[in-house]
């Protein structure tokens, strides 16, 4: 019998244990988070590093709409474009810490791969370790963006 | 009945249907991308100025544009695989599986194909805006 089928039979059956069941720890967070940060990166990272490309290819008009949105409306921006800017900025910062976060914690899983880290102190330590690396990498890069293109 | 020999019927068993491959495969690309996007980030970080003179320029070089083919049939590889196992994880009914798999397929080729165009348009025909 086919898994749908069965489930279609008895929808109650037991399931197996999912994320409201575990305690927070940065282990179970560190893998829910390279799951959500890859989603994050495969759609609107992607899409971003695509615009980005054809926007320099495609000139100085093209390259303008680009930065209108995604880095600074301007002096001159409406409202509504302020609002629109504002909205792909915390899309860009959401990306920013995706990356350096799937990036920690993917480095940490080849490391485990090779069988390497699985002691409960030492596993717990580099699951702490890829947050805090992941959040001064996109510090960093915030700072860096503040400093070269909003005058800040 | 089934005739079959014993190997024949657990072949091509398992939810990814095609044993440690995909596994494999997701790991070289992640070390791909490693090297690759530390390379975007650094170039961009060293780069004079953001305008789109001096960005088509510097991506029409070849010594440019290669990686950054490289980078996007890397990643999106790598994206392949790893929403694979996203589509496979939570959605149960094998219609929509079918259906989820069939579009994540034309997003990753219609962007990949899409991307490495861009790049080779300007590398071939110069950065002349």
């Amino acid at each position: 019998m086919k898994d749908a089928e069965i489930m279609a039979k008895n929808p109650n059956r037991p399931l197996s244990p999912h994320l409201q069941v575990y305690r927070w720890s940065p282990q179970m967070a560190i893998s829910i988070f390279h799951r959500a940060t890859g989603f994050i990166l495969a759609t609107v990272g992607m899409i971003t590093l695509l615009w980005w490309l054809s926007a320099i290819g495609g000139g100085a008009e093209s390259y303008a709409t680009f930065q209108k949105y995604v880095v600074s409306a301007g002096e001159s921006a409406t409202g509504f474009e302020t609002a629109v800017n504002w909205f792909f900025r915390l899309l860009g910062l959401a990306v920013t810490f995706s990356f350096f976060q799937h990036l920690a914690s993917g480095i940490r899983h080849l490391v485990l791969d090779i069988g390497a880290g699985y002691e409960l102190k030492t596993n717990r330590t580099w699951a702490s370790a890829a947050f805090i690396a992941a959040f001064f990498a996109t510090a960093f890069v915030v700072l860096f963006v503040a400093s070269r293109f909003l005058g800040v | 009945m089934d005739s079959r020999t014993y190997i024949g019927r657990v072949r091509g068993l398992g939810s990814a249907k095609h044993g440690g491959e995909h596994w494999l495969k997701q790991r070289l690309t992640a070390i791909g991308n490693i090297s690759l996007t530390t390379w975007l980030v650094v170039s961009l970080l060293l780069m004079p100025n953001f305008d789109q003179a001096t960005l088509a320029q510097w991506l029409a070089q070849p010594t440019v544009a290669v990686p950054m083919i490289l980078m996007i049939v890397n990643i999106f590889s790598h994206a392949r695989l790893g929403l694979q196992v996203l589509i496979e994880d939570y959605v149960h009914d094998e219609g929509l599986k079918f259906g989820a798999m069939a579009l994540l397929n034309f997003y990753v080729v219609a962007s990949a194909v899409f991307g490495i165009f861009v790049v080779a348009k300007l590398a071939f025909t110069g950065a002349s805006a």
